[in-house]
């Protein structure tokens, strides 16, 4: 025994010679008690000095969490694993602090849109309605969203993907990388100007009426480069190994494109389609300059006014009346679970169309 | 069926860089031919330009003659689709198509080509899974997804999936190398079978499966990094591995290598 001892090499350095693989180690339970123990902290300060914010509490609670484990691992465990609960106790304050405001947004909106929400809302329109009158409904501006967002989708998504298989299938050169620049400045239009230039171009200059159709084109311009995006990502992922395999059997570049490499990426290019979808469904600024809004239903996207659900919720919003408060908020619900379900279904479409591995 | 390849001056370069230079050789049909030689010496790069894969990498470009019996498969006007049907090709990694089964994966060259009758295509998936002897152990679950086979099977079924289209030559960039000892034999065997109907080119860093499986062997070499891969020789196995006309070649198989 004491032979080993001796044979073994001696450490150089400031480590602590390693007597044993085991280290003191912190409990399993260690960060939930500092957690608490934080919170309670936090509340305790805030109370003590008399802050009104809550927010401020919050903070604080989190600057002891962090600051406290940190501390304590240091004195325990050593400063590796110190730096390491560091990481880990940011990451999880980071994670609250983005999860917060999404889940309070939720709770707000579910809390004051379920006051006016129920199947008359759904499926009535504003007609006759005055702004200060309860009741009244979501219909038209339903019925609004759903037609320009799919004549958007129309327009935008075949134009985009096709841009997408240029860009990863054949692009080469300048006019490749023009085309991957205007597409990075596409992305960064706001939604405004894109609602200008149709109002200049199609409305002014070509003298056609305000509809749902010009505000289509205005979500589709919107929609296009982040379609082009998603898409090309999904096409960059589809192994090279599958387009050779295919062109070494003899089968044109445009089949092996259509028939193996859209296939493997069907999942990914939906998924990024829907989320495109649901980017577009919430935005305002085009409807106002190109839709007009409508209180009264307009099945027609091609001619007069329409409204939308966002456009609904700023018109309601503006009106400035409880009731009419209500029914901005019940809209903005409305607006909310549709987005939700868009997103589900392009989840679903990802999943059920993944290359299957199963035996 | 099976055709004879002639190649005379061929120079292959991606982009500016000249990976293969000046290659002449003749590969006998109804044979298996193997090329050996140093990582990087061109030996892949030169199968490829066999059936104008080597097109396909962004720069890459070919000069020179491949006579595929009478035809040159660099000749104007000559369709490099055709040629890739012509010339099948199974790859080092196996690559079945995801998103396609056992059936569809070996039916995928004839159905992407829209050239099949359907009453036909079961016929020849059974006979091309037959001839790359997995039959026996996927025709229960045909529908089952191709990529959940093991690796081994996976290999065999991009050879069956190969030689569905009934190409006239085979090449095979080390279709060995991710592959375990039996899974190894399963090939080689299939390749002994195979070239009663196919000419085969098959390339490889298993100098063993090179003098197991091949009638005549090509050495390739390189003078250095940067430097263009060349032919060395080309002879008989036996000769190649008994008996080489040139010093580098003895020295490579012999493992007294640079």
């Amino acid at each position: 025994m004491s032979n080993l001892v001796k044979d073994r090499p001696a450490v150089t350095g400031s480590a602590p010679r390693p007597g044993s693989l085991r280290q003191p180690r912190l409990p399993r339970w260690a960060p939930a008690a500092f957690a608490l123990g934080s919170a309670v902290v936090g509340v305790a300060i805030g109370l003590v000095a008399g802050l009104d914010s809550r927010i401020q509490w919050g903070l604080i609670a989190a600057l002891v969490f962090v600051l406290g484990s940190y501390i304590a691992s240091t004195v325990v465990e050593g400063r590796r694993q110190a730096k390491d609960r560091l990481a880990t106790s940011l990451v999880w304050v980071a994670f609250l602090l983005a999860v917060i405001p999404l889940v309070s947004l939720l709770y707000e909106t579910v809390k004051r849109g379920s006051k006016a929400l129920n199947a008359d809302f759904l499926n009535h329109s504003m007609a006759g309605m005055l702004d200060d009158q309860a009741g009244g409904g979501v219909y038209h501006a339903i019925i609004g969203t759903l037609e320009q967002v799919g004549l958007a989708t129309a327009i935008a998504a075949p134009i985009g993907l096709l841009t997408a298989i240029y860009l990863v299938e054949y692009g080469r050169g300048a006019l490749a990388k023009a085309v991957t620049f205007f597409v990075d400045v596409m992305t960064g239009i706001p939604s405004i100007v894109a609602g200008l230039f149709i109002l200049s171009f199609w409305i002014l200059w070509l003298d056609f009426d305000y509809s749902g159709f010009a505000g289509a084109m205005a979500l589709a311009i919107l929609m296009m480069p982040v379609v082009v995006r998603s898409t090309e990502e999904m096409l960059k992922l589809v192994p090279n190994e599958l387009r050779e395999a295919s062109l070494a059997l003899g089968v044109p570049k445009w089949r092996t494109i259509l028939k193996v490499v859209l296939p493997t990426a069907i999942g990914g290019i939906a998924t990024g389609v829907m989320l495109a979808v649901a980017r577009i469904a919430g935005e305002t600024a085009p409807i106002v300059l190109l839709v007009f809004g409508s209180k009264t239903i307009n099945n027609n996207p091609f001619e007069d006014p329409q409204s939308s659900l966002p456009y609904y919720v700023y018109e309601q919003w503006t009106a400035g009346q409880d009731a009419s408060y209500d029914r901005a908020w019940a809209a903005a619900l409305v607006l909310i679970a549709f987005v939700m379900i868009l997103n589900l279904v392009a989840r679903g479409i990802a999943r059920w169309k993944a290359p299957k591995t199963g035996r | 069926m099976a055709k004879r390849i002639d190649v005379s001056g061929l120079t292959a370069y991606y982009g500016n860089h000249m990976a293969i230079e000046d290659i002449s050789m003749t590969v006998e049909p109804r044979s298996v031919t193997a090329f050996i030689g140093p990582s990087g010496c061109g030996k892949s790069t030169f199968l490829r330009t066999l059936n104008r894969m080597h097109e396909v990498t962004p720069g890459g470009r070919v000069e020179g003659k491949v006579m595929l019996d009478d035809e040159n498969l660099y000749g104007s006007g000559v369709d490099p689709v055709a040629v890739r049907r012509t010339v099948g090709m199974v790859f080092q990694r196996p690559n079945p198509f995801p998103t396609m089964s056992i059936f569809d994966n070996v039916a995928a060259g004839l159905r992407l080509n829209g050239s099949y009758k359907k009453s036909e295509l079961a016929d020849i998936v059974e006979k091309s899974l037959r001839g790359a002897n997995l039959w026996n152990e996927v025709k229960d679950r045909l529908n089952k997804p191709g990529a959940g086979l093991s690796g081994g099977q996976q290999q065999r079924l991009c050879i069956a999936r190969a030689i569905a289209v009934e190409p006239q030559v085979l090449l095979m960039d080390e279709p060995c190398s991710a592959l375990d000892p039996i899974s190894t034999l399963a090939i080689e065997d299939l390749i002994g079978e195979l070239k009663e109907r196919f000419t085969i080119v098959i390339v490889t860093h298993n100098m063993q499966q090179a003098a197991r499986v091949s009638d005549r062997t090509a050495f390739f070499n390189l003078a250095g990094v940067g430097q263009p891969g060349k032919l060395i020789e080309i002879d008989e196995t036996e000769r190649i591995f008994s008996n080489p006309s040139v010093q580098a070649t003895e020295d490579y198989i012999s493992g007294r290598f640079g």
